[in-house]
């Protein structure tokens, strides 16, 4: 049975410690994020799509000492391929690039993506030069990746297999300027 | 290579610029009239260099630097700016700086009829992404033009487009 997608965005940022910042995709993935609880940490998208993953890089990079969970949905990921190559060639240690993989276009009315034609995207990170790409198909698998967030020596990419049902929306603010100020106030910059 | 204040010290004053505005990450796509400026990032221990696939990567790079607090800087040339421009809207949306160093073709005697497509409207582009342009024409006005275009940019949080006309760059040579 396929991991529902708002229990495995909990276990994740579950007892997320002061150092974890996370990016979530436009769509399901910011809605998943709020569902689990707002946080200044939290920097939701409402576009951008195709650039989840290189925020988190750009952000990864200014803050080291931090850990950055950019968690995403597939048909997001897809749009920025090339995020792959430019992150795995960086090799940021403090960055995980975890996708939710339900092999459709959740926010559109469920085309199929990719993914859905046998489109690995694990694979695809493995061969840009994630030396660490795993698959996460059960509740082990997702105990296993809450665990090496946690312990973060990346890059690590992850593909964490949902299933493909609709969770009711939970909207959190969509005022940009204001996540963006929020954020930096919580890691002690100038808003 | 001249002397300080000769016709191609130009990436030297660019770089100059770059560092005191404390510019720590330089995301670039490879391009001949930036070669000088990628070469001395890449040699500079306090700039992260992130090679990027596509300009819109460095649009999004930008965004996660400045919420990290720290200043980015994208070099490109004129094509690539058709790449940036939906990405743009996440630093429309929340005022995210963005300084885009733009190397010019498809103007000065191109050779090249390809690069007139893009070329040609990249600043009426930029103007519709609510950019501020300055050009610069003469190496002269590098300096000061990329002072501003930095200030402008990281002060007031704005997408900020510096532009190298090709003249001054110079023509690419097609045969060795």
């Amino acid at each position: 049975m396929s991991l529902s997608r708002r229990a495995a965005m909990a276990a994740l940022v579950r007892d997320r410690g002061e150092d974890l910042l996370v990016v979530p995709g436009l769509g399901s993935t910011t809605w998943d994020l709020a569902a689990a609880g707002d946080d200044p940490r939290n920097f939701y998208l409402w576009g951008a799509m195709g650039g989840a993953a290189m925020i988190g890089l750009g952000l990864a990079l200014a803050q080291p000492k931090k850990r950055v969970a950019v968690i995403t949905g597939d048909g997001e990921m897809l749009m920025g391929l090339g995020a792959l190559a430019t992150i795995a060639a960086k090799r940021p240690r403090n960055l995980a690039l975890i996708v939710f993989d339900n092999g459709v276009y959740g926010e559109t009315g469920g085309q199929p993506s990719h993914t859905a034609y046998g489109v690995g995207l694990a694979d695809l990170a493995r061969a840009a030069g994630f030396a660490d790409s795993i698959d996460v198909l059960d509740a082990p698998g997702l105990a296993g990746l809450a665990e090496r967030l946690r312990a973060l020596s990346g890059p690590l990419f992850a593909c964490v297999r949902i299933a493909a049902d609709e969770s009711p929306r939970v909207l959190p603010l969509r005022d940009g300027v204001a996540l963006k100020r929020r954020f930096r106030a919580a890691l002690g910059l100038k808003p | 290579m001249n002397g300080a204040g000769g016709a191609t010290d130009w990436p030297e004053r660019l770089y100059t610029a770059l560092k005191r505005a404390d510019v720590r990450q330089v995301g670039y796509v490879p391009d001949a009239g930036h070669a000088r400026l990628i070469a001395r990032c890449r040699a500079d221990p306090d700039i992260n260099d992130v090679a990027l696939t596509t300009e819109e990567e460095g649009v999004a790079l930008a965004a996660g630097a400045w919420l990290g607090g720290e200043r980015a800087a994208l070099l490109m040339q004129s094509s690539g700016v058709g790449n940036c421009i939906n990405m743009l809207s996440l630093a429309r949306a929340c005022c995210f700086p963005v300084l885009m160093v733009i190397t010019m073709r498809g103007e000065w005697e191109e050779f090249n009829p390809w690069q007139v497509p893009m070329g040609s409207i990249v600043e009426p582009v930029l103007k519709l992404c609510d950019a501020e342009i300055y050009r610069a024409r003469v190496p002269e006005e590098v300096d000061g033009l990329a002072e501003h275009a930095a200030c402008r940019a990281f002060e007031h949080e704005r997408i900020v487009a510096l532009i190298l006309s090709q003249r001054l760059i110079g023509k690419k040579v097609w045969t060795k």
